[in-house]
């Protein structure tokens, strides 16, 4: 599976998450979020931002848990916790902020 | 606790490995491949005698036949059938299988 | 009435509130097969569940724990980085058999994370306290 913006195509499995890592883009995370009914605002940059910046150090999407944690550390405490991630990703933080962040779905993510 | 090792003195070192960390009181089950360290005049002998003194040393029974061994078993090791596995894991707390 | 469905901040307790203790045996080399990096993703699941959790490393296992490795020539994913992240998941025992990193003319120092070093009768000691061990 793919899709295509401005002439870039962009390699897809069946559950709509980036097959290469190394394709993603802005444009990709605005189609991406368009598909799953997410409006990207500064707040969901910061977390996918986050999540590239996770993965780039420890080549894994961090479990839910791990994520609100150190997100807590690092934005501080109203934003490191779920209430507030799953209002910004009803999906859940995890498996809907990866996919519009290009990462691989976390591990023990069914 | 249990430790269970599965392959052959002469290709891998896991005994070796298992024998180095196994504490005193422990026991010491061979099974299929590792079965031939308990056996009479081959490499790894003088390393199940000596571990003997401070396990208990068993092997499975048609682990050895399958493999024409069980006559060369050595006297320090205790031979079990599948009950007697059964019952080795079941009365042990902790089992350690060294893959 | 529905209550807030939205999943908590902290792990999930463990099945009947008991807490156990799970060792991970880890004994290959990480590329040459599966098992280092299955041994991993399962710590990494498994840290959900708030067991006490540890992690040893024995034999060739201690290789995978070496810095510096660069895998692109062998086009496999280096998932080394991902032990740096056990922290995070609070899994904060990793022990490493003094012995074999002799017998690799390793020291603590060539690791990529902090790990407590253990003789191998320590380490056999530490099993025997242990409720699970798992080995890969």
């Amino acid at each position: 599976m793919a899709f295509e913006l401005n002439g870039k195509v962009y390699e897809t499995d069946e559950e709509g998450y980036l097959v290469n890592l190394a394709d993603w883009d802005e444009d990709a995370a605005k189609y991406i979020a368009g598909v799953e009914n997410v409006e990207m605002t500064e707040n969901h940059w910061e977390v996918v931002n986050f999540l590239r910046e996770y993965y780039n150090d420890y080549q894994i999407a961090p479990a839910v848990r791990v994520l609100t944690k150190e997100i807590g550390k690092k934005l501080g405490a109203e934003k490191g916790n779920s209430k507030y991630l799953y209002e910004l990703f009803p999906y859940g933080p995890a498996k809907q902020a990866c996919k519009i962040a290009g990462l691989p779905k976390p591990t023990g993510c069914v | 606790m249990l430790h269970i090792v599965n392959k052959s003195p002469q290709e891998r070192s896991t005994l070796e490995s298992c024998l180095r960390v196994a504490r005193p009181g422990s026991a010491l089950l061979l099974i299929e491949d590792a079965v031939y360290a308990a056996t009479r005049g081959n490499a790894a002998a003088e390393k199940v005698r000596e571990a003997a003194q401070a396990l208990k040393v068993y092997a499975l029974a048609p682990d050895l036949e399958a493999r024409g061994m069980k006559d060369a078993a050595m006297s320090e090791v205790t031979l079990v059938d599948y009950g007697g596995f059964v019952d080795l894991v079941a009365g042990h707390a902790v089992v350690q299988s060294w893959l | 009435m529905m209550t807030d469905e939205i999943p908590g901040d902290e792990p999930a307790g463990p099945p009947g509130g008991k807490v156990k203790k799970f060792m991970f045996v880890n004994r290959k080399a990480p590329y040459g097969t599966i098992y280092a990096l299955e041994g991993l993703e399962v710590v990494l699941i498994s840290a959900a569940f708030s067991q006490d959790v540890s992690m040893v490393f024995l034999d060739d296992g201690v290789y995978e724990l070496v810095k510096g490795q660069q895998t692109k020539g062998i086009e496999i994913k280096n998932f080394s980085p991902t032990y740096r992240a056990l922290d995070g998941y609070d899994v904060e025992k990793l022990y490493v058999e003094r012995e074999s990193l002799d017998a690799r003319g390793l020291t603590e120092a060539n690791l990529i994370v902090p790990v407590q070093v253990l003789s191998a009768m320590e380490m056999g000691e530490l099993m025997q306290q242990q409720d699970v061990i798992i080995g890969f």
